[in-house]
């Protein structure tokens, strides 16, 4: 650092100096064979990615504890205390939403953190200088992240209704159609996987972990809080869309056990959730585009 | 072949680069320099299509990164160490790369055989020192084996022998015909490992030349001269002769002049005519630290402002002189930092004595810092915030201001002997 020590070795080590600028672009050739880069890459990259971060495994441990001990324990409590004739007419496989609104804050975090955590970390300058292809890397990460997301709750959430359905088959609840355990299942399964689905292109427009999981928590969670303390008539109709409209609730209409009787029927909730994503992709997309990583 | 045009990138209101044209070429390593701020990593982002330039724009053999077929393949980048999911192990950050540029995982562990980390593979990369992420970065550079390379500051971090290890690494890269592009604050380093240089200042271009042509065209070249050190008047005498006959003198804080302006040989009868005895009459060539100071020094000069400097300089009081050298100041140098060892002790005020406030920069002498009218006592603290506390501190305790001017004793240099008399 200081000017007057001994002078340095000079060596501007540059025998060839001034031949290289002259010469034409001799280039480098790589023996590593080049492979036209696809999607197919990009999904194999970050499964890679997933599975080999403690998060996601935390994550989805806590959620197929939550939907699995909560589902059993609520179980074992309904057929301990009902009677006959106040469980008749029931769906058995309703008792499953519980474990699976709590869950769903595992799959919202670990949606958020796919995504967020590599803006976090700068891991997104590697993944971008490595794919410059910015579209491909957030399909990518999509479609490994549903596909995990899905076949974890679907498995979790099957064997919840499953056990369910034989604890409380002596006790008089009706028997559930084919359709009803396929929305029981496959169904709230989607929306699940759908909804993290959202928190990860969330993830990626807020490009910060703890502000995406807030704001998917607080999307999920804040109409009906606010619902519930809407008593005054003049704002019945709010009141209302926010019951009906709200993610618990419509979470719960795949169970057949809607908090009112109108609104979002059927398979509604997974359209509507559909549109959502959809939405929230093509705004993803545009903002991973154009902005500055 | 990197080749930037016209290339400019405001955030705001704030231009970060301005109008930056280069060609890094192949086979050659480039070397990027530039103050702190001074826009590299800007500069290195755009090339990777990672920012977008307000205008202008750049290319790699002729395609903008974004639209680069098989990108990875082509160019490898380290642009922070810590660019890395820390919860991931080395070679699964490695793999997933690979996987997403197309090349063999085995390609994986043969980079984490080049770079060293073989041993700590499994390890994740959350741990790992400075050192290592810089050998990780490498290593996902050197995954694509592209014949494009950029490396923002590599070294940062590593051991003697890592620095050297990339000191090699880059010349290699370049001997095979690649084009290696490598920003770096530590000159010595690019001295010894770059053939060409780019240099910005603010966003601008400053140069672009050989390292050779660039340390002649900012040449600092000069002679020093070394009068006998027990007789500081005959130090002065020649400062004189010298001054007289037309050259520049600043003197070193060990005692030595440092001359330019005048051949060596002129020196020698100038000295001579004056009945002057030599100790020590060298040539001193330049070192790229030195070119480099005084070039992006000057360019900040261009630009006055109120924050000029760019944080290496304080800034300078209204009326204040501009730091041009001014024999018999004690300033070490007019283009660099002081030396650490400058710090404190030799030159500190003394009254402070063992509790002296001084700052690093110790007393008014106040380094390259400060304007060179420093020592004229109360001129010093406006100058130089570092000094403050030690004018004050003398007067509070008036007695042993002037008793430690146990002033200089026979080695200490010549040119402290008027300090003491400042302090009080």
């Amino acid at each position: 650092m200081s000017t007057h020590q001994p002078p340095m070795p000079q060596a501007p080590g540059a025998p060839d100096r001034q031949a290289a600028p002259g010469g034409s672009y001799p280039g480098y050739t790589s023996p590593i064979p080049v492979v036209r880069t696809h999607l197919g890459h990009a999904l194999a990259s970050e499964w890679t990615k997933i599975r080999s971060v403690r998060s996601t495994i935390w994550t989805l441990s806590v959620f197929v504890f939550l939907v699995v001990g909560i589902g059993l324990l609520v179980g074992a409590l309904v057929s301990a205390h009902a009677s006959e004739s106040s469980l008749s007419g029931t769906n058995p496989l309703s008792f499953g939403f519980f474990g699976v609104l709590v869950g769903t804050m595992c799959v919202i975090t670990l949606g958020v953190l796919t995504t967020a955590s590599e803006y976090g970390t700068g891991m997104i300058r590697t993944t971008m200088t490595a794919c410059p292809s910015r579209g491909r890397v957030l399909a990518a990460k999509a479609i490994v992240f549903f596909a995990v997301a899905f076949v974890v709750s679907l498995v979790s959430v099957g064997f919840v209704a499953m056990v369910q359905s034989s604890m409380l088959s002596g006790s008089g609840v009706e028997s559930p159609s084919g359709a009803d355990w396929f929305k029981a299942t496959v169904g709230v399964s989607l929306y699940i996987a759908l909804l993290g689905l959202l928190a990860l292109l969330v993830g990626s427009m807020i490009r910060h972990s703890a502000g995406g999981i807030t704001i998917m928590i607080g999307l999920v969670l804040a109409p009906l809080v606010l619902a519930l303390f809407m008593a005054t008539e003049s704002l019945h109709s709010v009141r209302d869309f926010l019951f009906e409209y709200s993610f618990p609730s419509q979470l719960s209409v795949f169970y057949d056990n809607t908090l009112s009787g109108s609104g979002p029927q059927g398979w509604d909730p997974l359209w509507i959730m559909l549109g959502l994503t959809a939405a929230a992709g093509v705004g993803a997309y545009a903002l991973l585009r154009n902005r500055d990583v | 072949m990197i080749e930037a045009v016209g290339l400019t990138k405001r955030y705001g209101d704030k231009t970060a680069v301005y109008n930056l044209s280069f060609q890094v070429r192949p086979g050659s390593v480039t070397g990027f320099l530039g103050p702190n701020g001074s826009g590299k990593s800007t500069t290195m982002r755009m090339i990777l299509g990672l920012d977008n330039p307000t205008s202008g724009q750049v290319t790699i053999g002729g395609h903008p990164y974004r639209r680069l077929p098989n990108a990875p393949r082509q160019v490898g980048a380290l642009l922070d160490a810590k660019a890395v999911h820390g919860g991931r192990s080395a070679r699964n950050h490695l793999l997933s790369l690979a996987q997403l540029s197309g090349i063999p995982a085995r390609r994986v562990d043969e980079v984490l055989g080049v770079v060293g980390l073989q041993d700590v593979a499994k390890k994740r990369s959350k741990g790992f020192s400075l050192g290592m992420g810089q050998r990780l970065g490498i290593a996902a550079a050197l995954l694509g084996d592209p014949q494009v390379l950029l490396f923002d500051e590599p070294v940062n971090g590593l051991d003697p022998e890592g620095i050297l290890w990339v000191r090699n690494l880059m010349k290699a890269l370049a001997a095979e015909g690649r084009t290696v592009f490598v920003s770096s604050h530590l000159m010595s380093e690019m001295a010894l490992t770059a053939d060409h240089l780019i240099v910005i200042g603010r966003g601008q271009l400053l140069a672009d030349m050989s390292v050779t042509d660039f340390i002649s065209a900012n040449s600092a070249d000069f002679a020093r001269v070394r009068t006998p050190d027990t007789e500081p008047q005959l130090r002065e005498k020649l400062g004189a002769a010298l001054t007289g006959a037309g050259g520049h003198v600043l003197p070193e804080q060990d005692g030595a002049l440092r001359v330019t302006g005048l051949p060596l040989p002129r020196i020698s009868d100038l000295a001579h005519e004056a009945g002057v005895r030599l100790w020590e009459l060298s040539p001193h060539q330049a070192s790229l630290e030195e070119a480099y100071m005084r070039m992006t020094q000057g360019a900040v000069d261009y630009r006055s402002t109120s924050d000029q400097k760019a944080g290496l300089q304080q800034p300078l009081p209204p009326g204040a002189e501009p730091p041009v050298p001014v024999p018999g100041q004690g300033q070490p140098g007019w283009y660099a930092p002081p030396p650490p060892q400058q710090g404190g002790q030799p030159f500190a005020m003394p009254a402070g004595g063992p509790g002296a406030p001084a700052g690093p920069y110790g007393g008014a002498p106040a380094g390259a810092y400060g304007a060179p009218g420093a020592p004229a006592g109360p001129g010093a603290p406006a100058v130089n915030p570092y000094a403050q506390p030690a004018p004050q501190a003398p007067a509070a305790p008036p007695a042993p201001a002037t008793a430690p001017a146990a002033t200089p004793d026979a080695s200490s240099p010549a040119a402290d002997t008027n300090q003491p008399e400042d302090a009080r």
